[in-house]
């Protein structure tokens, strides 16, 4: 068939109406659709569902204040208010009313107690209840000096230090012949693999806290599915092969170190955000838990590049990148928790880890070729099956 | 209430236990990290605010006001409809009333419209509680209900009557009708509600009523009031959200009912409350005379608390001594504030 066939069967008309057509044909279908409303059969008595999502609970001195979201598809009136299955007093502002995708703050009140639960309930007009739980009551920080500075703390410990008291190892790695270099390579792989499993939850479970109209899941899925796409153009850009080895292989440390700091500021994220939540009786467990287990991410930082002599600054940058993003997530997640914003960025963290696994395996293949040795070997199988269960086991500290 | 809040305390408590057998140098940094307000004491131990107005004290819980132009619990308090009276060749006296049953959205709360099933008298607006019927032992009663609702409705009285009177049978669907006739008996208070299949549901929409047969010759004269425990599922998740008497939550603790000190004052308490095995009456400041389903001259008991299952009903009798206001409220204190809670106030 030759397009001089087709041809006669397409009016020859100018290109600009060809691409107008669709677009009124869609105008006029909307158009008849919102005049006839031929889906009033369905909905003609069934309640419109109302969507409010309480996003962030804090406890203050005079009492409870909570932020809100109306992710639902009309306008909803908060009514009436309950704390601990009782009415109280609340007001609030701008407006009892919220759009849809309005939000509004509402201030309660409420004698509340120091470590025990409370349970939150809002009624709307129409009667449907939104209820939003505080598992432990405690002073949500204000943003003063001094609480910044202990959150950066807790982002210091669970972030920054861990990474560098991993990559102390970094001697000793350097003595081990070509075998334990690829099953240290082998390990971080594992290391990685866990990471990303445990982004991807940690994304999907805070997606559940969203407003069902951002499609919190999808969401984490396109933000990892960009991010690992983004960087994958940025290597392919820098060129793989053009570069010196040692160069080439200090990038894939710095790709690690990304994709870990991403992942380390949705952890500062999460527990920043729990111990706003009032979840510090747990802290100092947590805290110490998170320490060990980011221990291995120094080691997989610097496994690509142990065959080398890189400079301490450029240690103490990968040491940076890594762990200081838990400092900011401890802070965010602290001070403006969005479950949102973790999702999001737990999202791109996950493309970026993905992206990491991807170049370290590459890596220990070239590697094990050019060295001759196996690349799928008992040593390297369980070094990646080790990297798991270091990660699999130390997280039984965190969870 | 609920089985998930006590679950995450003691999964909070497991985690306090965890963390202080935890490393003793890294608690010190978690103290010190995560609450940072410990040397300033006072509001870590709760809000620093105090409720010296006693606000809470007088549990005026719910903000706002109800619109009582649509339902006005003052008017339902004191309504006693006596019905069409005539009298029959027999000499009986003949008392009718003509019902219907309708879908009517109801204010439960102010701002809280709850979509409820309702009575009312041909004429009037419906209303939930259904309007209260009076009559005296031994009148013929004759009640002329149409359903107007979309669902088959029936009116169940209690008492003794035939059981082909007794509104189980006929179901009566939307738009058809049906005459329950029998002789009032035995003195007491009753009460009346629909009989539909589900009947938990048919009963928490708002079908109920109170029915009260004097004894011959009346009791003695006093400030007669009809208080009609309820409560709400706004929800729909088979349990109540909201508690009441006589449906608006609060409202007799907003706008107390006044009463004179000395006047004996009689209260028709009923409870139709779906989903809470029980409810309760507890009278501040005094105690009352309590005749269980009114049915007996002589009381029962002398007590400040009652208790009722769904469907009892007892007449509560007091005079108070002194003035000022007085509280009432059903005793289990969540139920209190979550609605069921008011107060009268007395003058000399």
């Amino acid at each position: 068939m030759t397009a001089k066939q087709l041809s006669p069967a397409i009016p020859n008309w100018p290109q600009w109406l060809w691409w107008l057509i669709p677009v009124v044909a869609l105008v006029g279908l909307v158009l008849i659709f919102v005049f006839t409303d031929p889906a009033s059969v369905f909905t003609s008595d069934a309640p419109p569902i109302e969507d409010l999502t309480l996003e962030r609970i804090q406890v203050t001195t005079t009492g409870l204040q909570v932020h809100l979201f109306n992710g639902g598809a009309i306008e909803t009136t908060i009514a009436q208010v309950a704390v601990d299955d009782a009415f109280w007093d609340f007001s609030v502002s701008p407006s009892p009313t919220l759009a849809r995708l309005g939000s509004a703050t509402l201030t309660i009140p409420y004698p509340w107690v120091r470590g025990e639960p409370h349970v939150i309930r809002l009624f709307t007009s129409t009667g449907t209840t939104f209820e939003g739980d505080i598992p432990a009551a405690t002073l949500t920080p204000v943003l003063g000096l001094k609480e910044f500075g202990a959150y950066g703390l807790l982002g210091l410990y669970v972030g920054v230090l861990p990474i560098a008291l991993g990559m102390l190892w970094f001697p000793a790695m350097k003595r081990m012949g070509k075998r334990g270099l690829n099953a240290v390579l082998a390990l971080t792989l594992g290391l990685l693999i866990f990471l990303l499993i445990d982004t991807f939850l940690e994304a999907f479970e805070l997606a559940g806290e969203t407003p069902g109209v951002f499609q919190g899941v999808p969401l984490a899925i396109f933000a990892a599915l960009l991010t690992w796409l983004g960087i994958s153009a940025i290597s392919a850009q820098r060129g793989t092969h053009s570069a010196d080895p040692a160069q080439q292989r200090l990038y894939i440390s710095l790709l690690i170190a990304v994709g870990i700091g991403l992942h380390n500021l949705g952890e500062g994220l999460a527990i920043g955000a729990a111990f706003a939540l009032g979840e510090a009786a747990l802290g100092s467990f947590l805290v110490i838990g998170f320490t060990l287990h980011n221990v291995t991410e120094g080691i997989g930082i610097v496994a690509p590049v142990t065959r080398d002599q890189p400079k301490l600054w450029h240690l103490v940058g990968l040491t940076c990148l890594a762990g200081l993003p838990a400092i900011i997530g401890a802070w965010i997640g602290g001070f403006a928790f969005s479950p949102l914003l973790a999702t999001l960025f737990l999202g791109i963290g996950a493309g970026a880890i993905w992206q990491v696994i991807v170049e370290v395996g590459q890596l220990l293949r070239r590697d094990a070729e050019r060295e001759g040795l196996p690349l799928v070997s008992w040593l390297n199988v369980g070094a990646l099956l080790g990297g798991i269960a270091i990660m699999y086991f130390t997280a039984f500290l965190v969870k | 209430m609920s089985v998930k809040r006590s679950l995450s305390r003691r999964n909070f408590l497991q985690a306090g236990v965890l963390s202080a057998g935890g490393l003793a140098g890294l608690m010190a940094l978690g103290q010190a990290a995560v609450t940072p307000h410990v040397s300033a004491s006072p509001p870590e131990n709760g809000p620093d605010h105090q409720h010296s107005d006693g606000m809470h004290g007088a549990g005026d819980g719910a903000i706002g006001e109800v619109d009582t132009s649509r339902f006005d619990p003052f008017t339902y308090l004191y309504q006693f409809d006596t019905g069409r009276v005539s009298t029959l060749p027999t000499g009986q006296t003949l008392r009718e009333w003509d019902m219907y049953a309708v879908n009517h959205e109801v204010e439960v709360a102010p701002g809280v419209y709850y979509p409820g099933w309702a009575y009312g008298l041909n004429g009037q607006a419906p209303q939930i509680p259904g309007p209260t019927f009076r009559c005296t032992a031994g009148d013929r009663l004759r009640i002329n209900f149409s359903n107007g609702s979309d669902h088959p409705h029936t009116i169940h009285f209690h008492g003794i009557h035939p059981p082909q009177m007794d509104g189980i049978t006929p179901l009566l669907k939307s738009g058809e009708s049906f005459t329950y006739e029998f002789d009032a008996k035995p003195f007491g208070l009753h009460l009346y509600h629909c009989h539909t299949m589900p009947l938990k549901r048919h009963i928490h929409k708002g079908l109920y009523g109170t029915f009260i047969i004097d004894p011959p010759g009346g009791r003695p004269p006093a400030r007669e009031m009809v208080m009609m425990m309820n409560a709400f599922d706004t929800n729909f998740d088979g349990e109540n959200e909201i508690y009441s008497v006589n449906t608006v939550a609060f409202h007799y603790a907003k706008h107390p009912i006044p009463v004179k000190v000395g006047e004996l004052i009689r209260i028709y308490l009923v409870n139709i409350t779906e989903f809470d095995p029980i409810n309760s009456f507890h009278l501040h400041s005094d105690m009352f005379q309590l005749y269980r389903t009114g049915t007996r001259l002589d009381h029962y008991e002398f007590t400040d608390t009652v208790m009722m299952c769904q469907g009892e009903r007892g007449v509560l009798e007091f005079k108070p001594s002194y003035p000022g206001q007085y509280m009432f409220h059903a005793h289990q204190s969540e139920l209190a504030e979550l609605g069921w809670l008011g107060m009268f106030d007395a003058t000399e």
